[in-house]
């Protein structure tokens, strides 16, 4: 069985209230087309502060600040049932406010794009300094900042965008090029975001695992962004300007795509890479999308209910070789959505979970959680989008139904047991199972369970390139205990092992 | 409904004549169901996409009425819709749009 080792994990948010407001898709097209509408002038009054962001309990259990099994104890609404004297940070990650997001992008720009006013990046360099997974070097990239007046000439005359914080003008996002939309201030600013992200998660992963910059050998990277320019647009490489800010000398990487089915595609990728022997330490990195913030905000404001769609997304999984002592990932039962397999739920849902586990000799109920598109259900519900995650596990369900795995009268059991709630922003690639990884890993080590299924599933009929889903999964399972699992037995140990055979015979013949 | 789906429903009642084109929706929630269902027989309540003010009077139909399942052979619908059927509220969804129906639409099948 082919397996690798599942490291470490980092979970991070970056509340970013202030840019959704203005480079939200919704409120930017909004603006773009028909100026000051009523709705955007309702939505500032229904946005979240840091404080009562840090106290959504989806958001603590996102960045591992509760158990994800806490979170079902607590009453919705969530925004109605906050928690009180929640931390900025979690075991996996952070809840990173606004301000230092911003100087954070500022630290990914290489390029000179973001512009920072002098006082603000003051401050914002003092608060970053405190923060427990900087370093001098990543900190030394911060600039200086430049005079408002700067500033304010770029945003009137050369395209820049705006930067607010407080309400106020504390940078902006300078225009790329004149001509070529790939590097408009908007791209841009939507690709520095999801660098920053990547990045914060990165240098948690690093944290949470001990491992130094210089220890990472490859990063794939898996968000939604394209990085490119007009003759080669969305041409990367997202994972290596990441890894180079992270100081991982020594790691070279790539992007994977594929809608929101990302993520599950990229850790294929890497754990494939690992697993073969072509690489050790494999990070699969992803930040998060600014398009998305305010995506269903309409819905929100037309129910009177708080605009939470004001974090961007980000995670980061390190794989390694299975020594025997991490939990680990199964690369021989992938679920694979196929061409042929057919768009139809019941057609994903069989190829994504059914033909996996029968290929592992499994049934339905030897997996404990099935974990796909963990969105925040207070977020897609007044949107009528549905509760995705319970839709999900009831998809499993009813599959088990129709296969005679389980009776038509225990469905709902099998969903209470073997779902698990969405705690994920609707950040498009990040609620696509990978949310669950950590969590499964901690039960998975503590022996509180003894299989996950992550389950990612993309949209890609939305680039109008073809009509197609896709999907992909696979298993997550608890350490074997036995150092070196047999797919580390290698030709020459075979070799070795005949050859002693051969002599013993030999001796015997004699 | 996203505006190049309307986009798509527009040209298509314009193409072939509303009388000829009937639209069947795959919605999960009974909500979002109802405002499809109104954006193409009263127009996009919404008032962003091409059918704003359009009261085309489309026939609709969600895909788990009783009509539109007469219409489908019954293997495919045991390949590929019946698991479907468990997960979701086949009732409520067909009550949705067929109360939308009988208000706006100016045909039916």
């Amino acid at each position: 069985m082919a397996t690798v080792g599942i490291k470490g994990y980092a979970y991070c948010l970056n509340h970013a209230p202030e840019t959704g407001l203005r480079y939200g898709n919704t409120p930017h097209v909004e603006r773009e087309t028909k100026g000051e509408t009523e709705f955007l002038k309702e939505l500032p009054s229904f946005l979240q502060s840091y404080e009562e962001a840090k106290d959504y309990a989806p958001n603590q259990a996102y960045i591992g600040g509760m158990p994800i099994e806490k979170l079902e104890e607590i009453p919705q609404p969530w925004y109605g049932n906050r928690l009180t004297g929640s931390g900025r940070y979690g075991s996996y990650g952070e809840i990173m406010p606004e301000d230092e997001f911003i100087g954070l992008m500022d630290i990914c720009d290489v390029f000179d794009i973001i512009w920072l006013e002098k006082g603000f990046a003051a401050s914002v360099r003092k608060k970053l300094s405190e923060s427990p997974v900087m370093n001098g070097s990543v900190l030394s990239r911060l600039e200086e900042g430049h005079d408002l007046s700067e500033i304010e000439n770029e945003t009137a005359h050369r395209k820049a965008l705006p930067l607010f914080h407080g309400g106020k003008t504390v940078g902006c996002v300078r225009n790329g090029h004149d001509v070529d939309d790939c590097l408009f201030a908007y791209v841009l600013l939507e690709n520095l975001a999801s660098k920053a992200g990547g990045l914060l998660s990165l240098l948690h992963l690093l944290k949470n695992t001990g491992m130094a910059p210089e220890e990472i050998d490859f990063v794939v990277e898996c968000s939604e962004e394209a990085a490119g320019d007009m003759n080669q647009r969305g041409g990367g490489n997202f994972a290596k300007a990441i890894a180079e800010i992270a100081g991982c000398v020594n790691a070279s990487g790539f992007d994977v795509r594929s809608f929101c089915a990302g993520p599950v595609n990229g850790m294929i990728a890497a754990a494939s890479q690992v697993a073969c022997g072509a690489r050790k330490n494999c990070a699969v990195v992803a930040g998060g999308a600014v398009p998305k913030l305010f995506m269903n905000g309409r819905d929100h404001v037309k129910k009177k209910m708080p605009a939470l769609e004001d974090c961007l997304g980000g995670f980061a999984v390190l794989l390694v070789p299975d020594d025997g002592t991490l939990p680990v990932m199964r690369l021989d039962v992938l679920g694979k959505h196929s061409v042929g397999a057919g768009s139809s739920p019941q057609a994903v849902t069989s190829a994504l979970i059914l033909d996996p586990l029968e290929r592992a000799g499994l049934t339905f109920l030897d997996v404990d959680k099935y974990a796909a598109e963990m969105h925040i259900n207070e977020i897609t519900l007044p949107a009528g989008a549905g509760d995705v995650p319970l839709a999900n596990i009831k998809m499993t369900a009813a599959l088990a139904v129709t296969k005679k795995a389980i009776e038509k009268a225990d469905m709902m059991t099998f969903v209470k047991e073997r779902g698990v709630p969405g705690i994920a922003h609707t950040q498009g690639h990040i609620p696509s199972g990978v949310p669950f990884i950590g969590h499964a890993c901690d039960a998975l080590k503590e022996g509180r369970m003894k299989r996950a299924m992550i389950i990612g599933k993309g949209s890609l009929f939305l680039a109008r390139l073809t009509n197609l889903a896709d999907g992909a999964s696979f298993l997550l399972e608890p350490p074997s205990g036995a150092r070196g699992g047999a797919s580390t037995v290698s030709k020459d140990d075979i070799k070795s092992l005949l050859l002693e055979v051969l002599a013993e015979l030999s001796g015997k013949l004699q | 409904m996203d505006l190049q789906n309307q986009q798509r429903i527009k040209d298509a009642a314009e193409k072939y004549g509303p009388e000829n084109l009937v639209v069947v929706l795959g919605s999960s929630d009974a909500e979002g169901a109802e405002i499809y269902a109104e954006t193409v027989s009263n127009g996009d309540p919404t008032f962003a996409g091409p059918l704003a003010g359009v009261q085309s009077g489309l026939a609709v139909y969600h895909v788990f009425e009783q009509e539109i399942r007469d219409e489908c052979d019954a293997a495919a619908w045991e390949e590929q819709i019946s698991m479907m059927e468990m997960v979701l509220d086949p009732e409520k969804l067909a009550e949705a749009v067929s109360g939308i129906r009988s208000q706006f639409s100016k045909f039916t099948l």
